[in-house]
């Protein structure tokens, strides 16, 4: 849950970005990490293994800037994708504002991201939220790989299979080449902000 | 933000009004950092900072360590469930030069201390518990 700080003017939120292991979540922070320097006024706190696999999370500070006379900082997360750190998974989303889905789009992966957004709803709804009413983006990352003529999921199958019921706002993204990944997060923080400003009222 | 007025009480359950935040901060100040603490966050349990305060001597990424502390302070509460516990008692990590010490003051609320050897840890702990109940006294107002 946001915090405000009347006194100081200051909003906090929380945005974690979820989804099956290697799916690119890291690559999301590390680009906007490059392009935002200005800011970011931190360093990116990574606890990973030795194999760069995120071990419990990554975290940086972004600042949006002033919306209505209050400056707006979302502490941005990572969860550990893969399946056995569950535990771990389910303590970075305690408190969470939005959530960024990234899925990966090769095919052989295509059972993988059901199963990590089917993992999301349960780790929500143990914090009572409701993954149908919470600020949610989907990305469909990794479209640069069909240039290299390696076989990924059409964007309609992923919505499909993803996005049917949810009916959510989704990119095809890159990570690696940074395309939608900007937009993906603009999305999500509007989406945050304008489910912030409801809670107001 | 949506309108509302300046210094109201509560609109989300996650706001204090300016003079509660006053008064904590006020609490931070008189009974830890005057008593040579170094730094001091209170945070809730998702990592967002409710108040600070050092002695500005201090270069601390505030917002990391307040990321790491809530995950870790959830971490090792899911460990004592492990084990059968409800919770470990005390949490206390030492260094060469500086410290952190960490306490519990509600089920939304942690008070992380850094401190060097200007302080004892049995005084700071009689500090920070102090500091606590303090902070438990004005959270219930509100
Ligand atoms: N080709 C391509 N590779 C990508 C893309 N995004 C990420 N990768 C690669 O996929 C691998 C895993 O990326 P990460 O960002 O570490 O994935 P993650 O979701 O954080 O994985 P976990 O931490 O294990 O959950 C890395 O080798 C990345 O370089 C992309 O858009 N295109
Ligand atoms: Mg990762």
């Amino acid at each position: 849950m946001a915090f405000i700080n009347i006194k100081n003017k200051e909003v906090q939120a929380k945005i974690v970005y979820y989804g099956p292991g290697r799916g690119g979540k890291t690559s999301n922070l590390e680009y906007i990490y490059q392009q935002f320097r200005d800011r970011i006024p931190s360093e990116m706190v990574s606890i990973k293994t030795h194999g760069d696999r995120t071990l419990f999370f990554d975290f940086m500070p972004f600042i949006v800037g002033k919306i209505k006379g209050y400056s707006v900082r979302i502490q941005l997360y990572t969860v550990p994708g893969q399946v056995k750190y569950d535990a771990t998974r389910r303590l970075v989303l305690k408190g969470v504002d939005g959530v960024v889905f990234v899925a990966d789009s090769l095919s052989v992966q295509r059972k993988k991201n059901l199963i990590s957004l089917k993992n999301l709803q349960t780790n929500l709804a143990a914090y009572k939220k409701d993954i149908f009413k919470i600020p949610l983006v989907l990305q469909y990352n990794k479209r640069d790989l069909e240039d290299q003529g390696i076989p990924v999921l059409p964007v309609d199958i992923l919505e499909k299979d993803l996005n049917q019921q949810l009916k959510v706002p989704s990119f095809p993204a890159s990570a690696l080449k940074g395309d939608n990944v900007v937009a993906t997060l603009k999305k999500i923080i509007s989406l945050t902000m304008v489910a912030f400003q409801k809670g107001l009222t | 933000m949506a309108s509302y007025e300046e210094n109201s009480v509560s609109f989300t359950e996650n706001s204090l009004d300016q003079r509660q935040l006053e008064e904590i901060e006020r609490i931070l100040h008189s009974d830890l950092i005057s008593n040579g603490v170094h730094c001091v966050l209170l945070i809730d349990l998702a990592g967002n900072i409710i108040a600070k305060d050092d002695n500005g001597a201090s270069r601390i990424d505030m917002y990391s360590l307040a990321a790491l502390s809530a995950a870790n302070f959830g971490a090792v509460e899911a460990m004592a469930k492990i084990v059968g516990e409800e919770e470990f008692a005390l949490l206390f990590h030492k260094g060469e030069s500086e410290s952190l010490y960490f306490g519990k003051v509600n089920n939304e609320l942690l008070i992380i201390t850094v401190f060097g050897k200007e302080i004892s840890l049995g005084l700071l702990r009689m500090k920070v518990a102090d500091a606590m109940e303090h902070i438990r006294k004005i959270w219930r107002k509100f």
